[in-house]
């Protein structure tokens, strides 16, 4: 092996990218498009959900109640049923996610003090939404039944007395929520058990603090599928190979050449990806930079390394691109815990996770982002991602050599 | 010319099986990829891995751990004995809970004085916390019902909330996944074909060779687009069936209108694989233009990530995304059973951004043919 032959093949990959100025800008703009539609267009923060409310009670005591809905973030109020057929109309149409019918005797049933029972639809479709919707349901009426407890009249007579302190509700806080209702005299003299909870590492329940630092796993993986996979197979195809074939430059050298300018241009996506989080989006980086720098090269290399080995073994770019979607791409985006996390899958998929090197990636991004973890918390991933890089490399080495023969 | 055609169509068939690495590509990899998504896509949370520190290790405290575990929301995976121990466990990611019992929890509840349970999160995922947390609440809130004595209770005013939840009683996001991961499959895989195969042929060279034969543009893009479109309606016949059948999930509505809805879809799928393939001079940018075109399309379609959530601007935007329509349509009619009655404005929607996709495609790709 000889460094000027890798300087060599250096030299002309990067001409050759150079020339295609079009790609270039593409593997730039692909992460930068990705953080700002995480960053700012999505977020699995549960907000403004469409709600139908059937009063049929109207009282000033209802409205009251619905206020408190309207007044919470996470509730936008987009139409009144008259009667029950609207709220199904309203869900059927999508038009309103939630319904909340308040019954009859809703404010005669509070100023006597008996039970009262709203009744509340939500449409079931994203299961997820619906779960967190019900959460806030039952977290805003808990605490406007409080409220009512402690001083019916007053809060009978003049809405908004006293309570700009908590308006809008649990502000994503349910946290803040269970926290006021420990504090709070206990109202009834029966023994309560109240839940005080904590919410360690992403306090505020930011969803764009996980799912940025995932996000570059994800870009890592796009760049190795998208650029290495086509490299070698773009050689075959255009008969550009049996030139190289004929040239004294030896796999190895190739291989790494090719490696060595598709790192720098990943390298450069995780720096500018770093950046952005940080400055344009505030996820907080409580560990290392450089350690981060390094982790993220060593899992560059093996999946630049599995883009090569597929480049070589198909020889054709339509199939190369098939395959390294769903050998690399793919899993990074779905059983890495980027997003939906691991436990919750079946067992069988669980156990292919242990297989796919993004997850172990974006475990040490997580922590090194939100837990600040150094090293030594990291060894094992660290080690296995060494390894499958190692493997990756040496087996695109010994799959070209045989090819080339 | 329609014998023209269908000799063209016939070629490309050929051209595309010539390699046979491409059925399994074609007629392999959606399944996999349905039943990878099907099931990794959920944001259910049951599972959710805790440890518990136990100071008051009394009946009360057991009865209330006890709860946790039989909800199905909770594992407890370890019982730990200090604090060190919890930092640890958290920082590790070995448990995501962490549910602690103070000394006097039992002596609190005996004398009916109010005591606290403390439940520390993982905050890192922030979804499956909130989840998890509102789950914590609901069982300790039920446990605390099931001390308080019938008298006090009968004074104390309290607001039930009766929730029913439709379409899907059990909240259970696979039934509403998979009929997006077929609407997104269907996507890539028409898109990746069409935008890398016509490329391909003028990177080769064999663009030119058509060129020289009397087919005329309009045939040469229905010869081109034919065999995608046979393809797609493939895939997706393909992709029902063993999603029905595997995750059993039952189709609600028609399934005629599942079919011509797919044609509609697979106007605009289509021309944006065409249009792809106009401003690609090699099937590597044609590669990267499918990927800046579908990595949006899929975040801003409401398939993981409801539409209303997002900023006002990025939702006029998402009335561009073809998959936005077929979403509510392909749910339509898997989950609710929806008619024309209820569809017809998504399927004008998609029409309209078909033929115009389309339209313009064809017209790019006539010129560079001159």
């Amino acid at each position: 092996m000889k460094l000027m032959r890798i300087k060599a093949i250096v030299k002309k990959e990067s001409i050759q990218i150079l020339r295609d100025p079009l790609s270039l800008a593409m593997a730039f703009l692909m992460p930068v498009m990705l953080l700002f539609i995480f960053g700012y267009a999505i977020t699995m923060d549960v907000d403004n959900l469409s709600t139908v409310v059937y009063d049929r009670d109207k009282s000033s005591m209802s409205r009251e109640f619905i206020a408190e809905f309207r007044e919470s973030r996470y509730f936008t109020i987009v139409g009144y049923a008259e009667k029950q057929a609207d709220i199904d109309r309203y869900i059927d149409s999508g038009t309103a996610r939630v319904a909340i019918s308040i019954p009859e005797d809703f404010s005669k049933s509070m100023k006597t003090g008996r039970n009262a029972e709203i009744q509340v639809a939500v449409d079931g479709s994203d299961s997820n939404t619906a779960t967190i919707a019900l959460g806030y349901i039952s977290a805003i009426s808990e605490l406007y039944s409080q409220r009512i407890k402690k001083n019916p009249v007053a809060s009978f007579n003049s809405p908004h007395s006293g309570r700009e302190g908590e308006a809008g509700v649990p502000a994503k806080r349910v946290v803040a929520l269970h926290e006021e209702g420990a504090t709070q005299a206990p109202l009834i003299a029966a023994p309560i058990v109240t839940s005080r909870v904590r919410v360690w590492y992403n306090p505020e329940l930011k969803s764009r603090n996980f799912i940025v630092p995932g996000l570059i796993a994800v870009i890592m993986a796009i760049i190795a599928a998208l650029l290495t996979s086509l490299t070698i197979a773009r050689e075959w195809e255009r008969g550009t190979m049996e030139q190289l074939i004929s040239t004294p430059v030896k796999p190895p050298e190739l291989i790494i050449g090719k490696l060595f300018t598709y790192f720098v241009i990943g390298l450069i996506d995780v720096l500018m990806s770093t950046l952005i989080g940080i400055y344009l989006f505030d996820v907080p980086l409580k560990g290392s930079p450089l350690l981060l720098m390094m982790l993220s090269g060593l899992f560059l290399f093996g999946g630049l390394s599995l883009g090569i080995l597929i480049s070589v073994a198909t020889k054709s770019q339509l199939i190369a691109s098939q395959v390294s979607i769903i050998a690399s791409y793919l899993p990074a985006l779905l059983l890495s815990g980027f997003m939906f996390s691991i436990s919750n899958m079946p067992a069988p998929l669980q156990i292919v996770t242990y297989i796919i090197p993004a997850r172990y990636f974006v475990t040490m991004l997580k922590a090194i982002y939100l837990k600040g973890s150094a090293l030594n918390l990291l060894v094992f991933e660290t080690v296995l991602l060494s390894i499958f890089g190692f493997l990756v490399f040496m087996t695109a080495n010994r799959k070209f050599k045989k090819r080339i023969e | 010319m329609l014998e023209r055609i269908k000799r063209m169509v016939v070629k490309e068939f050929h051209q595309i099986f010539r390699d046979r690495r491409m059925r399994p590509i074609i007629f392999v990899t959606p399944i996999i990829q349905l039943i990878v998504f099907g099931y990794a896509v959920t944001t259910d949370v049951n599972n959710v891995s805790m440890a518990v520190y136990d100071l008051d290790k009394s009946y009360e405290s057991r009865a209330l751990i006890r709860r946790f575990e039989a909800s199905g929301y909770f594992r407890i995976l370890r019982y730990v004995n200090a604090p060190e121990e919890v930092r640890l466990l958290l920082d590790k990611g070995k448990v995501l809970a962490v549910l602690q019992t103070n000394h006097g929890f039992s002596a609190d509840i005996k004398k009916g004085k109010q005591t606290e349970v403390q439940v520390l999160f993982d905050g890192t995922d922030s979804n499956t916390a909130l989840v998890a947390m509102s789950y914590a609440n609901a069982i300790i809130t039920q446990y605390a019902r099931s001390l308080g004595s019938p008298k006090i209770n009968a004074t104390a005013i309290k607001l039930d909330v009766r929730a029913r939840a439709w379409y899907n009683p059990d909240l259970r996001s696979r039934n509403y996944n998979v009929p997006g991961v077929i609407a997104i499959m269907i996507m890539l895989i028409c898109l990746l074909l069409t935008s890398m195969a016509i490329v391909r042929e003028r990177e080769i060279g064999t663009m030119e060779q058509l060129m020289v034969t009397p087919l005329k543009p309009l045939e040469l893009i229905l010869g081109k687009t034919i065999p995608f479109a046979v393809i797609g309606f493939f895939d997706m016949f393909l992709v029902t069936i063993v999603g029905v059948s595997w995750f059993s999930i039952t189709i609600q509505g028609s399934l005629l209108l599942l079919v011509l809805c797919t044609g509609i879809y697979l106007l605009s799928v289509l021309g944006i694989g065409l249009f792809i393939s106009t401003v690609s001079r090699t099937q590597q940018q044609a590669l990267m233009g499918t990927f800046l075109f579908f990595a949006p399309a899929v975040l801003l379609s409401g398939l993981m990530f409801p539409i209303e959530n997002m900023p006002v601007a990025v939702q006029y935007g998402t009335y561009l995304n073809p998959l936005r329509y077929f979403l509510v349509i392909i749910r339509g009619i898997f989950l609710k059973g929806n008619g024309v009655n209820i569809l017809w404005p998504q399927m004008l929607a998609l029409f309209i951004l078909g033929t115009t996709v389309m339209t313009i495609s064809a017209l790019r790709f006539k010129k560079r043919l001159g």
